[in-house]
């Protein structure tokens, strides 16, 4: 333990005092350790999606490189949000002031997400949210340091409602989560539908927290509409396509499409109700043999596959690792910088480019969940129809609405 | 707005209803006679679920014999007497202490005991929900009713309620034992000078309601995906339902529970933003008029 | 006597404690605290369970958030604009809730807060689940001292509760206070002595609710947002727990329980950098787990809370 204390300090000392000029603060790791915090929902409603799995997978990245970058130690803090803005301030105050931590990464809530990104970039931090679909993040609200990463709502949006389109699901329908996640998801697909030649047909908007679909449902049904979308999220998406099958809803040259699906909604659902289902995300474990790569490692570890969350957190961990090591320091400005001319391909993200609003744009998938007896496993859950190139998959730069974006 | 409409959403919205005419109802048992307002009643209805869910899909395993599970009739029967028995538990050992106290310490202990169990299960369970493989064949599909195709599954609740809500009524309002429960309420002192053992019938009283909670719960898995958090949002509705109906009242939970599902139903189609208030609305506009609420005694 | 120096105790206290611990933290514990004592206000002393209170604490905060971000008016301004909608709001659910007592009125209250927070799940002003973020105060405070800093938002956060701390305190040692302890204890006996009781408990819950929107809008600025977490009925039950761990009816009960209860969240936050430790483990020490533990821990074996069981002591030992 002492040794490799005084072997990061030599090792401080030569490198800084071989590259005296390039060190930002006078030294390239700040107090000689990069910090990494992973502050998750891990007692609440998204703590399947996050959690102690994306701690797992930040652990996995730091481990990768054998706990070290430029000679310094890598560690991994992580805490409970609880969902609520004051905890996660207070606990992302404390780690940059007392513990230093340099990144912050998962995130997931939205409304934690803005509040943290807020003040990691006040104070000169990188934070990377991989789990909150919120496009604020990178519109009105984003901030020079703030990185949003695995994807949004407007691409989830975007790719389903394009793709099915040209599949001929001309005709749609919503139901709509009424708030504004859920008009969110509605208003970004209802540009797209109209984009192509779509024409939507009606919209019903339902509570947060219902139990029952199904007056919903045949709200939808009665439109006529071949195509209808569910503009929610978590148990009201299950609900919706469990009571959807129940009434007999899909079928009939009619389909259901979600706006916003984790695999651990289909893994909720199972294969029998979720099946048929057609869906934008951003990483699935099967994809090829690197996706499976990771997924499969996890899994051993987890006991799970990733989430697109999850996997977020890997490979946003991996890759701030990576731009700390040529930026040689762990400088907000300086890894920011590199990250913004890195070209990412890994595991986990394809073709990403990072923009000046902090959207990291990269390869989306369309995909559609198995039937029941096309399954080989467990975790065979999906068929990846199409890669959707990032460009075509994310809001254009020329719409932000961020202040960072020179126009 | 054609009148069939508001019919097909009515029946639909009696579906709802059977569900909080059950929640309801086994709230005013509990409160008639304990004078407590059961906050964990949506956790046990939550915990109801959970049982037919363990006990189809992971109690063989934990038990060493895969094929052993228990199906969906017999969770019918279970679910509500694990959750009873566990009702029993919280009464002797907790809710007992509180009769002396003041009425809210029971509110604020049985709140305690919901978070803990939400709490817990959030831990093991996914927040979207479980699959629940074991509804039987015969009560799949969906049945003509004339104006509408209706789940036979719904049908089955609704019956399922009716009966049990009916039956409750019948035993406390026609029966010996209910007349026992009802001179319990009024003067537990005088009952037990007739050699009744009222704090036996106090147990098994809060172990019938939260009884009737998880039957709920099993009746739910149909429909819904058992979730660690399904009935935190309910419950409080059937908060708002117990005080329309008119606190303690077994004919006015239960009448007010279907009349409410098919309130909001219909809002579902007349004005769907408003579906989720109606209920809160509805109650505002009672106790302006009736504080007692619609069944109640001033 | 004894009260000057409580009075000064806690000044002094709250002078020295950003030199010895984190302001935001502190700030927002002053808030918490102040939003306890003016729930203690109608439990403690007028007997009566709002299960409804985040609505007045949620809804002021969005009102200040709205005051000062928006509208770019001074935090005070804010202040006062989020104090006097709460206080409206009160007046409102008291002359719906009042005419009733103990369980029915915990239970419309809660009901009603329900309404609210659709209300600010589903307004465009609210931000839905993205809240309302970047409460920043523009303009100094009365145009003259800026509280941009940590430090300055802290004491102007400890001066207002402080202030609200007081009126608590005046009330409850004033004849109306008396009147309240009146009613709770016996409301047929204060009805015949001529009291107008429905007319002095409404005032208890409109005084009750303008203080709790006070600490909301306190909060809003001290963590420079507004969010559902503060407004859902969660946080309803967040505050009984404070004022029964620290001690109903004691004038300094509420403080302590608030301080403990955001203490431990905040410390059971970190636990979670135990990410090997078993499910069970994890379990049990998860939030809401704690919470009710906690509840469950007062109600059945604590019920006099903290300050309440050190009083019992000493008013004991005192009489040996």
């Amino acid at each position: 333990m002492k040794k490799t204390v005084i072997c990061g300090l030599v090792a401080a000392l030569c490198a800084s005092a071989a590259l005296p000029a390039t060190a930002a603060d006078g030294a390239k790791i700040s107090d000689g350790v990069v910090r990494i915090g992973v502050l998750t929902d891990m007692s609440g409603v998204y703590a399947q999606v996050g959690g102690k799995g994306s701690v797992i997978a930040a652990q996995m990245a730091v481990d990768e490189v054998g706990g070290k970058v430029l000679g310094m130690p890598v560690e991994i803090v992580s805490a409970d949000h609880q969902n609520k803005v004051d905890i996660a301030t207070a606990t992302a105050r404390q780690w940059i002031d007392t513990q230093k931590v340099d990144m912050i990464t998962e995130l997931l809530n939205s409304g934690v997400g803005i509040a943290v990104q807020k003040l990691a970039s006040e104070k000169k931090r990188i934070t990377i949210n991989t789990g909150a679909g919120s496009t604020a993040l990178t519109n009105k609200e984003c901030t020079p340091y703030g990185i949003h990463y695995a994807y949004d709502v407007f691409a989830l949006a975007k790719g389903v409602a394009a793709e099915v389109i040209k599949d001929g699901g001309k005709d749609w329908t919503f139901i709509t989560a009424d708030y504004a996640f859920g008009q969110s998801l509605e208003a970004n697909a209802r540009a797209q539908i109209e984009k192509n030649g779509g024409t939507v047909k009606g919209s019903v908007k339902h509570p947060l927290n219902t139990a029952d679909f199904s007056s919903y449902l045949l709200q939808a049904q009665a439109t006529g509409a071949h195509v209808i979308a569910l503009a929610n999220a978590g148990g009201d998406f299950t609900n919706a396509v469990k009571q959807a099958k129940e009434f007999g809803v899909v079928g009939g040259g009619r389909s259901l499409v979600g706006l916003l699906i984790f695999i651990t909604d289909i893994k909720a659902l199972g294969l029998d109700a979720a099946q048929g289902l057609k869906f934008t995300e951003g990483y699935y474990w099967d994809y090829d043999a690197q996706t499976r790569k990771f997924g499969e490692a996890f899994m051993k570890r987890a006991g799970s596959m990733p989430t697109m969350s999850q996997a977020g957190v890997y490979s946003a961990v991996k890759n701030y690792l990576k731009a700390v090591e040529k930026a040689g320091t762990d400088d907000a400005d300086a890894v920011r910088a590199v990250l913004g001319e890195m070209t990412i391909n890994d595991e986990v993200i394809r073709n990403g480019k990072l923009r000046a609003d902090g959207r990291l744009v990269h390869d989306m998938y369309l995909a559609q969940v198995k039937e029941p007896k096309a399954s080989k496993g467990a975790w065979d859950l999906e068929q990846i129809l199409r890669v959707i190139p990032g460009e075509q998959a994310y809001q254009p730069l020329a719409e932000s609405t961020c202040t960072l974006v020179k126009k | 707005m054609e009148f069939k409409q508001v019919l097909q959403q009515a029946m639909l919205g009696l579906y709802n209803g059977a569900f909080y005419a059950i929640l309801s109802l086994g709230l005013a048992v509990i409160f008639g006679l304990l004078n407590i307002i059961n906050f964990a009643h949506g956790a046990l209805y939550m915990l109801g679920a959970f049982v037919a869910l363990i006990g189809l899909t992971l109690l063989g395993g934990w038990l060493g014999s895969p094929d052993l599970a228990i199906g969906y009739w017999a969770s019918l029967i279970v679910a509500p007497v694990v959750v009873g028995l566990l009702g029993v538990v919280i009464e002797r050992t907790m809710l007992r202490r509180l009769y002396q106290f003041d009425h809210l310490y029971g509110l604020l202990l049985t709140f305690g005991i919901a978070l803990v169990i939400q709490g817990l299960f959030t831990q093991f369970f996914n927040t979207s929900g479980e699959p629940y493989p074991g509804i039987p064949p015969v009560l799949q599909g969906a049945t003509d009713l004339g104006f509408m195709i209706f789940p036979k599954y719904r049908l089955w609740v609704v019956s399922v309620s009716l009966a049990v809500c009916l039956g409750t009524w019948f035993m406390i309002e026609r029966t010996q034992l209910g007349a026992y429960l009802r001179a319990g309420t009024e003067k537990p002192d005088v009952v037990r000078a007739f050699g009744i053992n009222v704090p036996l019938m106090i147990t098994l009283t809060y172990a019938f309601g939260v009884g009737l909670a998880a039957l709920a719960g099993v009746l739910a898995v149909g429909t819904v995906q058992p979730s660690p958090v399904m009935g935190a949002e309910m419950i409080i509705k059937v908060f708002a339902i117990v005080v329309i109906g008119g606190m303690g009242s077994i004919i006015g939970s239960v009448a007010t529970g279907f009349l409410l599902g098919m309130v909001e139903g219909v809002t579902k189609v007349i004005y769907p933003e408003a579906a989720d208030v109606v209920i809160f609305v509805l109650m505002a506009i009672v106790l302006l008029l009736r504080p007692a609420g619609l069944f109640g005694k001033e | 006597m004894m009260d000057k120096r409580l009075w000064i105790g806690l000044a002094l206290a709250g002078l020295i404690a950003p030199y010895l611990f984190y302001e935001v933290t502190l700030a927002k514990l002053v808030c918490f605290a102040l939003f306890a004592v003016a729930f203690n206000l109608l439990i403690g002393y007028a007997g009566l369970l709002s299960f409804g209170h985040a609505a007045f604490f949620g809804s002021a905060a969005y009102v200040c958030g709205y005051v000062v971000r928006d509208l770019h008016l001074g935090p005070e301004l804010g202040v006062v604009a989020g104090t006097l909608a709460a206080g409206l709001l009160g007046a409102l659910f008291g002359s719906l809730a009042i005419r009733r007592q103990g369980i029915y009125f915990a239970m419309i209250t809660l009901a009603l807060a329900q309404i609210v927070y659709f209300i600010a799940l589903k307004s465009p002003i609210t931000g839905g689940e993205d809240g309302m973020q970047g409460v920043k105060a523009a303009t100094a405070l009365f145009g003259l001292v800026s509280i941009e800093s940590n430090r300055a938002r802290y004491y102007f956060a400890l001066v207002v509760a402080l202030l609200g701390f007081a009126v608590v305190y005046r009330a409850i040692h004033s004849p109306f206070g008396a009147v309240l302890k009146a009613i709770r204890e016996n409301e047929p006996r204060a009805l015949s002595l001529g009291y107008k009781v429905e007319r002095v408990k409404l005032l208890a819950f409109v005084l009750s609710a303008a203080l709790a929107g006070t600490a909301g809008s306190l909060k809003a600025i001290v963590l420079e947002a507004a969010t559902l977490t503060d407004i859902r009925w969660t946080m309803s039950g967040e505050v009984v727990l404070m004022t029964l761990l620290g001690g109903m009816g004691t004038v300094t009960g509420p403080i302590v329980g608030a301080f403990t209860v955001a203490g431990v969240e905040s410390w059971l936050a970190n636990i979670g950098q135990a990410a090997e430790v078993s499910a069970w483990l994890r379990a049990i020490t998860s939030a809401q787990v704690v919470m009710g533990l906690i509840f469950i821990f007062c109600v059945l074996l604590f019920r006099r809370g903290i300050v309440g069981e050190l009083q019992h002591v000493m008013k004991r030992n005192l009489n040996l």
